[in-house]
């Protein structure tokens, strides 16, 4: 779903009854986080610290941050970055989701800048590389930055009874193919979901779309379908993926796909351009195209709601204030 | 008198073809063994293409790649006896290499693997 701008006022107007909030809300992709509660979903409109703080698990994805461009579509990166951190920050999640593209070009002083910037945010960052982390020397130098090693690529962990599992889908690419898993790790897969409960909720992230969104641009997973085969039989997968600078969803049975803005530049509709490039779009507008996805869970038999925030919602919310 | 004339003309004489031929050396060092004659063949890396695709030339010569995108890419040979091994190359930045033997040489971005060139040398 596309961002939309949050309109102001709306929320609070005394009129307002359930219909017209339902409406509102179905409309709104920015500035309302959707829970639910005891089966009913409930909205609730989020200005700065006055996001209501559940119970249970929080959680953020950036992605895209691409520290070292500095072309026309965005020439400062590391304002725009900066500015995700800060509603990072007043977000208070439990951890953040970083789903690659870190740098631009692989060199150790973007992902210098990109770590001090990220550091706004004093909690754990999990990351997993984009195609532009690991050029020139298979991603030793992400692995060994990011992930304390350079044997550490792909990882799974446990949060509030959800199982994440980190990919990676950009080392080894062939000429002509799309993102690609690779044997080991489909192996590694395998083994780290076999004996898990089907009812546990899976949180899968990587960089390049699991889904075939566009094949005439390489958007997709060449072994995704055989990855996915894992989890099929889990009651609750949602894959969050970045690489194309804007959100698609899809859903397939109990698969929920998402791809994310980036923090960085956004990129063109499928088809909407001769090129996946860098999309200029005029300054003032910069920060509606670009933002963060803010994801939570209440507990068992609840979906995960994941709430994309703009980056010009964040400052008009901090305006308002 | 005439022999040394003649044995500092011959001084002379080597010592000038020597230093053509030193020259012309050196001169070829710096081009590599591309022909006198011959300009790089250039192939344009625009819109997350590369510009020709396909391209034939005779053994020597130089083929020049020039990235006109925002994004960095690579020339990736898809065979590892490949001449083709670019680093990442940022906009405007270039890559060049002398085609040797003949053969057809495949090759991509290693960043964006649908990218895909051949080479054909003959």
């Amino acid at each position: 779903m596309k961002d939309s701008k949050h309109v102001p006022g709306e929320e609070s107007s005394p009129k307002l009854d359930r219909r017209q909030l339902l409406k509102c809300g179905a409309w709104a992709g920015t500035g309302l986080l959707w829970t639910l509660a005891g089966g009913v979903p409930v909205a609730s409109a989020l200005t700065r610290s006055a996001t209501p703080r559940t119970t249970g698990l929080r959680f953020v994805q950036i992605s895209d941050s691409h520290i070292g461009f500095h072309k026309e579509a965005n020439p400062d990166a590391n304002a725009t970055l900066q500015a995700a951190m800060n509603e990072v920050v007043g977000l208070q999640p439990q951890f953040v989701l970083h789903t690659g593209d870190v740098s631009h070009l692989s060199k150790v002083e973007e992902f210098d800048t990109a770590q001090q910037i990220v550091g706004t945010y004093r909690g754990d960052v999990h990351y997993v590389p984009g195609e532009h982390d690991v050029i020139g020397d298979n991603g030793n130098t992400f692995f060994e930055r990011f992930n304390g090693s350079t044997d550490r690529k792909w990882y799974s962990f446990d949060a509030s009874g959800v199982h994440f599992i980190g990919l990676v889908n950009v080392l080894d690419l062939q000429a002509g193919g799309f993102g690609r898993l690779g044997g080991e790790q489909l192996e590694w897969l395998e083994r780290d979901l076999k004996h898990r409960s089907a009812s546990t909720p899976l949180v899968i992230f990587t960089h390049m779309p699991l889904w075939t969104v566009y094949p005439d641009w390489g958007w997709g997973t060449d072994d995704a379908t055989q990855a996915l085969s894992y989890m099929r039989r889990f009651g609750s997968v949602t894959v969050l993926n970045g690489h194309i600078h804007q959100v698609l969803q899809k859903v397939e049975g109990h698969v929920k796909f998402f791809t994310a803005m980036s923090t960085a530049f956004p990129q063109p509709a499928p088809g909407a351009a001769p090129s996946p490039g860098p999309m200029k779009v005029p300054a003032e507008t910069l920060r509606h195209v670009l933002g963060i996805r803010d994801v939570s869970y209440q507990g068992k038999h609840s979906p995960l709601a994941v709430s994309d925030r703009t980056l010009d919602a964040v400052d008009a919310a901090r305006g308002a204030a | 008198m005439n022999r040394i004339i003649a044995r500092t003309l011959a001084l002379v004489v080597c010592g000038w073809t020597a230093g053509v031929l030193g020259s012309a050396s050196a001169g070829e060092d710096a081009l590599g063994s591309q022909p006198a004659s011959g300009a790089p063949v250039i192939v344009k890396i625009s819109n997350f293409t590369f510009e020709p695709a396909t391209i034939k030339v005779s053994p020597g010569t130089q083929i020049k790649w020039i990235n006109e995108d925002d994004v960095p890419h690579t020339v990736t040979g898809t065979d590892p006896k490949s001449p083709m091994h670019s680093a990442a190359l940022d906009t405007d930045d270039s890559y060049a290499v002398v085609m040797g033997d003949a053969g057809t040489f495949k090759y991509f971005c290693a960043v964006h693997p649908h990218m895909v060139g051949t080479v054909i040398v003959e």
